[in-house]
């Protein structure tokens, strides 16, 4: 065992960390807003809205991500002059942008229904309960619908964080940088393709270990309080004499 | 002991490189041995539309085969896995325009070269870097250190703050961070197509590869608005050549690959197949 050169591995890899972190926040955050658009579509039960919805979770839900990168990359970098006719090449130029923009659709195309079906457990009485209270749909939404449909939906998404967390490695195939762009570097300069991917393994799985500890907080935060710690039972002071 | 086995019950002990394996008994002329290539490099080794491994370096191992009296297959496998897996006996032999570098040597050995070996950068036609200097001239960077420089200076003068794209893991990138680590930014690909294909798209200013290949490449129609720029590179980083890559105990093998070469070589099928696959001569 190499010790030095692990740790040399593992500090060069960190240097990745950062983008890493970088990719799955904007794509979590920009698919999280697309998802919550989706999932509104789809549960409005008006066609027009759940049609386009139900047809993009579809195809986005039924591709593989790295087809979608691809796709975003090669293949919208082969319509350039239309695209700078357009003024979106500046930002179809961008390997990153590229990368947030597909992973976002991705991941809003699996979140939208992790949403929708939360948005479905909001028990019928408490909706039913709320419009006797005279609360209109956008208030019901937001005081009653959003807030049970997002706890119920929480440990789900959680898991759809991690997926997109370590999804991010894709990036390096449009050559981007991040851990295992790095580490697939690292191993065609010396060929130990074991402890560098060791080492790679490892910096996702404590990654992931903090993105589950804090789904976790957030699920702890959100659920109704549990009941607290018995007040201490009164202290009986007998204060008379023994009997 | 314990952990040997272990090793290799894991089938790390070929893969770590740490581990060398000893004590291989007299080895026997093998009858049949498997070639892997990477199969999208044209035109030395690419993958045709049907599906089918394709190029110079195919039709090469298929002669060698035939002068060796082995059966061989041929696969493809990813460029960046070539070494690993060979080491860990995946397959026998790699031919895969793969160049005899010392960091490379420490790890496998390799056979006889088969071809030279020689880079150039390719940028659009429109492009400034297209009156990169140097052109015609052929600069051996394993050479007099002054001429090197002084060869390198305006080059690396005109290549400031550009983008420039090369395939991971090859003697063009390692080229690219030794000599110009300070002037462009390397932008590395998996495959070589996959940078031509954003040099087309306009996303980075200019690639460097073999300038074999990058010659067959501009024959092709959808190449026409690029050109190759500035000299050609030689020696240091690009090795002594491109040679079948073997395990370094595979002494046998490499004594019949280097035997079948030289004849391959002498009898001027190699030349016939440079014709044929990159319309000039090796042997310059």
């Amino acid at each position: 065992m190499d010790l030095s050169f692990l740790q040399a591995t593992l500090l060069t890899l960190l240097g990745g960390l950062p983008l890493t972190l970088n990719l799955t926040a904007c794509s979590v955050l920009l698919g999280g807003a697309g998802a919550l658009v989706l999932a509104l579509m789809r549960t409005s039960g008006l066609v027009l809205l759940s049609g386009p919805a139900r047809a993009y979770v579809f195809v986005f839900r039924g591709t593989p991500l790295l087809i979608q990168l691809f796709m975003v990359y090669y293949g919208l970098g082969q319509f350039r002059p239309a695209l700078q006719e357009l003024g979106l090449w500046s930002f179809f130029r961008d390997p990153y942008y590229c990368a947030v923009l597909a992973m976002a659709m991705n991941t809003a195309a699996y979140a939208s229904e992790i949403i929708r079906g939360g948005v479905a457990s909001v028990p019928p009485g408490a909706l039913e309960a709320a419009s006797a209270c005279g609360m209109r749909p956008l208030m019901r939404l937001r005081r009653i619908v959003l807030p049970l449909a997002i706890r119920q939906a929480l440990p789900a998404y959680g898991n759809e964080l991690v997926l997109m967390a370590k999804a991010t490695s894709l990036a390096s195939t449009i050559t981007l940088m991040e851990v295992t762009g790095l580490a697939g570097k690292m191993i065609a300069q010396t060929y130990r393709a074991v402890e560098i991917f060791a080492c790679a393994g490892l910096i996702y799985l404590l990654l992931t270990f903090f993105l589950t500890r804090a789904v976790l907080l957030l699920e702890w935060r959100l659920s109704p309080r549990r009941p607290r710690r018995q007040p201490a039972p009164p202290t009986i002071r007998i204060t008379g004499e023994p009997a | 002991m314990k952990t040997l086995i272990l090793a290799s019950a894991l089938l790390l002990a070929a893969v770590s490189a740490t581990v060398t394996v000893t004590g291989a008994a007299a080895q026997s002329k093998p009858t049949a041995i498997t070639i892997a290539t990477e199969g999208a490099y044209e035109p030395w080794n690419f993958t045709t539309a049907g599906g089918k491994l394709d190029g110079l370096e195919i039709d090469l191992a298929n002669d060698l085969c035939a002068r060796m009296a082995v059966r061989c297959t041929i696969v493809a496998q990813d460029w960046d896995g070539l070494i690993p897996a060979l080491n860990a006996r995946k397959f026998d032999a790699i031919m895969a325009s793969m160049i005899v570098t010392e960091k490379r040597l420490a790890v496998i050995g390799f056979s006889e070269p088969y071809a030279p070996t020689a880079a150039a950068f390719m940028v659009e036609k429109t492009s400034p870097l297209a009156k990169l200097p140097g052109a015609g001239t052929t600069v051996d960077l394993g050479g007099d250190s002054a001429k090197v420089t002084a060869a390198l200076a305006p080059v690396a003068a005109q290549l400031k703050g550009k983008s420039i794209g090369t395939q991971t893991a090859t003697s063009n990138t390692a080229f690219l961070e030794k000599y110009f680590k300070d002037s462009v930014a390397v932008r590395e690909y998996k495959t070589t197509e996959q940078h031509d294909l954003d040099l087309q798209a306009g996303r980075i200013d200019g690639v460097v590869a073999q300038k074999s290949s990058l010659t067959a490449l501009l024959a092709k129609p959808d190449y026409q608005g690029f050109t190759l720029a500035g000299p050609t590179f030689v020696g240091d980083v690009f090795g002594k050549g491109i040679a079948v890559g073997l395990r370094k105990d595979d002494t046998v093998l490499k004594e019949m690959f280097d035997k079948a070469i030289l004849a391959a070589k002498a009898d001027g099928t190699i030349d016939k197949l440079a014709q044929k696959w990159l319309k000039t001569s090796l042997m310059n």
